[in-house]
């Protein structure tokens, strides 16, 4: 059967006396692509920064193939090496090329070999169409071709899954659909993903599976076109009307 | 005797801090009229007309490369003999420091209006302000708060800096300090280790507040 | 203006110059390994050392560079500790100096957005390197304008180590005041020295804050 690549247990995480994520358990396996919705504040977030251990958590686990990732700890640069992730705000550092943000990974962390590590982030950059960007600063790139190279930068490490956090939600409009077909293209090859995000249509052109988040827990999860199609909970069907503009 | 028995002895805390009070008064004075010329200069590097602003400039950078003590010599020995002028320490002090402060006034004025964005003038003029309301509703009170935390961090350099005055000649502390230590040359030899310990804290209680006030200031602003 | 005076005694200029110069740069790089120290411990709020380090902060701030080296040079004998003028101004601008590079590095390390480390944490970077290749390239570019600055306000502070009998600038100017009564000349070379010294550092530091803004860093 399929491979467990995360697993959530039982996760609960508050900033105060606010409750974010409450017994949240979910899992995603080997070659699946789950997609996170909700409304603003429902914790979507958050959950995927207690993944990859960015933020502290009050109870329950998370562990990817089966190793624990918690906050703080010293196994975690071993285990983030296994977990990509891409931002709302790109974060390219703004001091190095294209390449070399690309290359600060695999050279550094994982003391690859340059020839090689740099081959491969060609054959990315090509693959997401940016080759001839190779040697460009950030600061001279679009938010779509940006945060384009953010994604190889993740991909470049070969993760076990790659954690999307409203990577769109800064762009321009015009350059969502670039960066949206990138991921819908390692959608189809195979690539585990988690991706939160608030466009709608990708969420049902790019999931496996609909995880729908409110109020800190899961409210309904399911295949996308039947979730899409016809919600079964209340609040996932208010949730999705506010998508659409009918004089009701 | 004790070397601290020293600083209790007769008046001579007194005397201290009657030297301090020299250097403070060199200070305020500066400071009072650094302030009315600086704001003067600032409004005189934010004019259009470029040559204006090139004589600014200069100025500027020229009394920001120059020692401060280097312009005391200038003008404590240079213009007396230049002029016949008999300026004392304390008049030579105050013009140099005025000179100095109000360079560094001046650009602190530049400053904080330059840092309160385009936007703001434009808005406030979409609204129907004259140029005067402008000023005096939008942008003053914005470029204010940005502007007394860095005057009152600049009071303090220049309370720091005119402690140079010692070396014209003007009996301020460590002029006062050196004379305590040398009248008690035999009875407590360590006194200059006291005398010189006290001053210096005499300047941190000085300091300290007006940086730990301007910072506080700051925050608030900045938090507004 | 008498050219022969000025020609005579320009090289007691230059000595003092090299003097001034000298202590001024021991000076300064030690104030940067302090203040590098301090802004790190500030940082990563690492317990004691930052208390301590804030503690110093505040008492190398707010008092004057002259104060610091009187206690230092005829204070600390008395209490058994005996430093020679040149150590004593080394120490001196590397106290004063420290606090104020501490401020400057604090400020760059503390301007490289959160977001900036968790991606590079994101990527299995360590601590150490997220400060080499990350954190410290970004704030080290934005301190550079204040650095720049603290160089030029400690060179200048030297002008008072004639206070402790440094042969420096000053003294020299000073004396040749004193003896000949040549003031005009005295005080012009002595204007031009500060100028050959300082300036440059100025617009070597302009350029290089011009060169790492066209960078976009």
């Amino acid at each position: 059967m399929s491979e467990n690549v995360i697993e959530v247990s039982h996760l609960h995480k508050q900033f105060g006396d606010n409750v974010i994520l409450g017994d949240l358990s979910l899992s995603v396996n080997k070659g699946e692509v789950v997609v996170l919705i909700g409304p603003s504040g429902c914790g979507k977030s958050t959950l995927l920064r207690c993944l990859n251990g960015l933020e502290p958590i009050q109870g329950g686990t998370v562990s990817l193939h089966g190793e624990p990732v918690e906050y703080g700890k010293s196994s975690l640069t071993r285990i983030r090496q296994k977990i990509g992730m891409v931002f709302q705000n790109y974060d390219l550092f703004p001091h190095m090329t294209v390449m070399d943000n690309i290359l600060l990974a695999p050279l550094k962390v994982q003391k690859r070999s340059k020839d090689e590590a740099r081959a491969e982030a060609l054959t990315l950059l090509e693959r997401v169409g940016l080759k001839e960007k190779a040697d460009t600063y950030p600061s001279e790139l679009s938010g779509g071709q940006k945060q384009r190279v953010a994604i190889v930068r993740s991909l470049i490490i070969h993760p076990d899954i790659i954690l999307l956090d409203e990577i769109t939600a800064a762009l321009d409009p015009e350059m969502v659909h670039e960066v949206l077909n990138v991921v819908l293209d390692l959608a189809k090859s195979g690539t585990t993903m988690m991706i939160v995000t608030h466009e709608m249509a990708f969420a049902e052109a790019a999931a496996d599976r609909i995880i729908f988040l409110d109020g800190g827990s899961i409210v309904e999860e399911g295949e996308p076109h039947e979730f899409f199609r016809c919600p079964k909970t209340e609040r996932a069907q208010r949730f999705l009307k506010t998508f659409t503009y009918t004089d009701s | 005797m004790q070397g601290y028995e020293v600083l209790f002895q007769g008046n001579n805390f007194l005397r201290l801090l009657g030297g301090l009070w020299v250097t403070i008064r060199i200070s305020l004075i500066s400071i009072a009229l650094s302030l009315v010329l600086g704001i003067f200069l600032g409004a005189a590097m934010r004019m259009k007309n470029k040559a204006v602003r090139a004589v600014c400039r200069s100025y500027l950078e020229f009394v920001r490369i120059m020692p401060q003590l280097v312009l005391l010599f200038i003008v404590f020995f240079g213009i007396v003999k230049a002029t016949g002028l008999n300026l004392s320490g304390e008049v030579s002090a105050v013009i140099v420091f005025t000179v100095w402060g109000t360079a560094e006034t001046g650009d602190l004025v530049r400053g904080a209006f330059d840092s309160v964005p385009k936007h703001q003038y434009e808005s406030a003029q979409a609204l129907g302000l004259d140029r005067f309301g402008v000023y005096r509703y939008v942008i003053l009170p914005q470029a204010v708060r940005i502007l007394i935390p860095n005057l009152i961090n600049l009071s303090t350099r220049m309370i720091k800096t005119t402690a140079f005055v010692s070396l014209i000649g003007v009996t301020e502390v460590l002029k006062v300090g050196k004379q305590i230590i040398d009248a008690n040359r035999y009875d407590a030899p360590d006194a200059a280790l006291w005398v010189y310990g006290a001053i210096f804290f005499m300047y941190f209680i000085i300091c300290f507040p007006l940086s730990l006030f301007s910072r506080k200031l700051a925050k608030k602003y900045k938090q507004n | 203006m008498d050219w022969s005076f000025i020609t005579r005694y320009s090289p007691l200029y230059v000595k003092a110059a090299v003097l001034t110069l000298t202590i001024g740069a021991v000076g300064i790089v030690l104030a940067a390994v302090v203040g590098l120290l301090c802004a790190f411990a500030k940082y990563y709020r690492v317990p004691v050392l930052r208390q301590i380090a804030a503690a110093y902060t505040e008492l190398s701030r707010n008092t004057p560079l002259i104060v610091q080296l009187f206690f230092l040079y005829f204070g600390l004998p008395k209490a058994g500790i005996v430093l020679s003028s040149e150590a004593c101004g080394i120490i001196g601008l590397a106290f004063l100096g420290g606090s104020y590079m501490s401020e400057s590095f604090l400020s760059g390390l503390e301007s490289v957005k959160k977001g900036q480390i968790e991606s590079a944490e994101s990527l299995g970077l360590n601590g150490r390197q997220v400060m080499r290749y990350v954190v410290f390239p970004q704030a080290a570019a934005v301190s550079l304008p204040a650095v720049g600055a603290n160089v030029i306000f400690l060179l200048k502070e030297t002008s008072v180590f004639s206070a402790v009998s440094l042969a420096d600038l000053m003294y020299v100017a000073k004396d040749l005041i004193g003896m000949y009564y040549n003031t005009e000349e005295a005080l012009t070379m002595l204007v031009i020295a500060y100028l050959i010294i300082i300036l440059p550092v100025s617009l070597i530091f302009s350029f290089a804050e011009r060169r790492m803004r066209r960078a976009g860093v």
